[in-house]
């Protein structure tokens, strides 16, 4: 009996944390919806004025696009660097390889910060500072790792005979690897690349120093607002943004369920 | 295509030669990645070490004023309560996760992964709307007559452990999770049935075994932790300035290059020596972010 209770215990703490990580984001949507001019809550009202305000400021709207903008390039730039360093990384046994893997994962480990002051400093030698080209370029290098987890995770089980059939039966390689071999790993390639459209999406820090004055992505905006003054519209943009999150996530569970199904993921 | 070719295709292909042929494939990613990676974090090192020519006052000044060393600290200390918390928030939930059917395990793991997913500064905004002094906790507090007048809960170190806590605990229960779900349950059964009790069979079996997962987890949220700039810079005040921070601003605020990038280098040097180490320990293929 003592089991249980105490089991239940633990179970019911569990939840709590649960509920502790879900609930201060999902707060935000309620309050997208509030009349108030001042963040309260509960919301006095109802009203849509904080996304009609989103809608119908060009600044807001402009940094909105322009980090679509960035995050597809940088996506599209990942996923094709990311594919043919996977191909290597997942097919080719030697000591270099292993080195070169965990340059490319890098990113992942050296805080944001340290990545973007280096950047900014060789950027304005490069003479690629406040440019789209360097931000692009400062957002595919943290995704790639990313496309490169997922990628060649799904290489290394991918059966290649599959492939070597076609280049035997005189296919060659490279329309084996695109014919044959893309499309079954494409859920995995899908993953990898909407990882990366999101890893783009919500860099700040980087992008911070990156981008330049006039153009700027959301989530800069998005800072400058919230430091300057508790803006209300950013709620609406992160109920927005929590939005879309949700669908991406949902997409991403598709994918991945596709990727099983083909016995390419655990 | 006579049929020698194809007979060479074939002996190719079983040989697994073309494999190697594909090596070029790599090249353009290792070039993008010298350019646009290793040179600027060399550059920030060779600053650090020559602004304007060779000297170590950089590195002296910021181990010798207490000013500049006490963020080291605080750094490492704020680092250190938020890996404890996760911890102690994330132990449980990974144990809920490991031990349910898969199809609950399945929804639980959306509240897990979701937070993950979701951008950091929305998060870290919630926070604000959340703690702030007319915020939802100060309201019910009050209302419950615990206080009297509301809590200052931003802009001070409580707001950045929570907040760090927050964005951590995922880092925290992925490892563990992995960790315990691969603890063969015959081994707690068979404790219990030699008469162990629950708590002992937990210490003394359970325990043990999730180790690594806590290991592991730690050093993550440590390592992430006191890299991290956003949340202490949106729910920190003045005094809770973090090392990440430090940098940002001796860099584009102060223009002190030499000065910004040692201390880079530091934290560099500390982010790096704690990833060896994880890697003697379990190898950082180990290392996964829930992808």
């Amino acid at each position: 009996m003592r089991r249980s209770y105490g089991k239940m215990a633990i179970y019911g703490f569990a939840v709590l944390v649960l509920i502790f990580l879900v609930l201060p984001t999902l707060i935000v949507i309620p309050m997208s919806f509030s009349s108030a001019r001042y963040l309260e809550f509960p919301p006095p009202g109802f009203s849509l004025r904080w996304y009609e305000n989103f809608f119908n400021t060009p600044s807001w709207v402009d940094s909105f696009t322009y980090s679509i903008k960035v995050g597809l390039c940088a996506a599209i730039l990942a996923a094709v660097f990311g594919v043919m360093a996977s191909i290597v990384l997942a097919r080719v046994k030697s000591k270099w390889v292993d080195a070169i893997y965990y340059v490319t994962m890098t990113p992942m480990i050296v805080p944001l910060v340290i990545i973007a002051v280096s950047l900014y400093s060789a950027y304005i030698q490069m003479k690629l500072q406040g440019t789209f080209i360097g931000l692009v370029i400062a957002h595919t290098v943290i995704a790639i790792p990313y496309v490169i987890t997922t990628v060649s995770g799904s290489l290394r089980v991918f059966d290649i005979r599959i492939e070597q059939a076609a280049i035997s039966l005189g296919a060659h390689p490279l329309k084996a690897f695109m014919k044959i071999t893309v499309p079954i790993i494409s859920p995995s390639l899908l993953s990898g690349a909407l990882f990366a459209f999101i890893t783009s999406f919500d860099e700040l820090i980087v992008s911070i120093y990156v981008s330049g004055v006039t153009s700027k992505t959301l989530p800069v905006r998005m800072w400058e607002g919230i430091r300057i003054e508790i803006d209300p519209t950013i709620t609406a943009i992160s109920a927005i943004l929590i939005m879309i999150t949700v669908a991406f996530f949902v997409c991403m569970q598709i994918f991945q369920a596709m990727s099983r199904k083909r016995g390419l993921s655990q | 295509m006579t049929q020698a070719q194809q007979a060479v295709r074939l002996a190719a292909g079983r040989s697994g030669e073309p494999r190697n042929r594909l090596w070029w494939l790599i090249v353009p990613v290792v070039v993008f990645f010298l350019v646009f990676l290793v040179y600027p974090l060399v550059r920030i090192l060779y600053l650090s070490f020559f602004d304007p020519g060779f000297t170590l006052e950089h590195y002296a000044r910021f181990f010798t004023q207490p000013a500049y060393f006490n963020v080291l600290l605080l750094t490492i200390k704020t680092g250190l309560l938020v890996t404890v918390l996760c911890l102690i928030l994330g132990y449980p939930v990974a144990y809920l996760l490991a031990n349910v059917s898969d199809s609950v395990r399945n929804l639980l793991m959306i509240f897990v992964l979701l937070p993950f997913w979701t951008s950091f500064l929305v998060r870290t905004y919630a926070w604000i709307v959340i703690l702030q002094k007319q915020g939802i906790v100060n309201q019910i507090l009050t209302k419950l007559g615990l206080i009297d007048a509301p809590m200052q809960l931003v802009h001070n170190s409580i707001g950045v452990t929570i907040g760090l806590t927050h964005v951590m605990l995922p880092f925290m229960i992925l490892p563990l999770y992995s960790i315990m779900k691969g603890i063969d349950q015959d081994l707690v059964k068979s404790a219990q049935s030699l008469g162990a009790s629950p708590l002992q069979t937990f210490l003394r079996v359970y325990f043990p075994l999730s180790l690594p997962g806590v290991a592991s987890g730690s050093i993550l949220v440590f390592v992430i932790s006191i890299g991290y700039y956003v949340t202490p810079a949106l729910l920190g005040g003045r005094k809770d300035t973090m090392i990440s921070q430090l940098i940002a601003e001796q860099i584009s605020g102060q223009l002190n290059w030499g000065f910004g990038s040692a201390i880079a280098v530091v934290l560099l040097v500390i982010v790096l020596a704690m990833l060896y180490l994880f890697n003697r320990i379990f190898g950082l293929d180990k290392m996964s972010f829930g992808a």
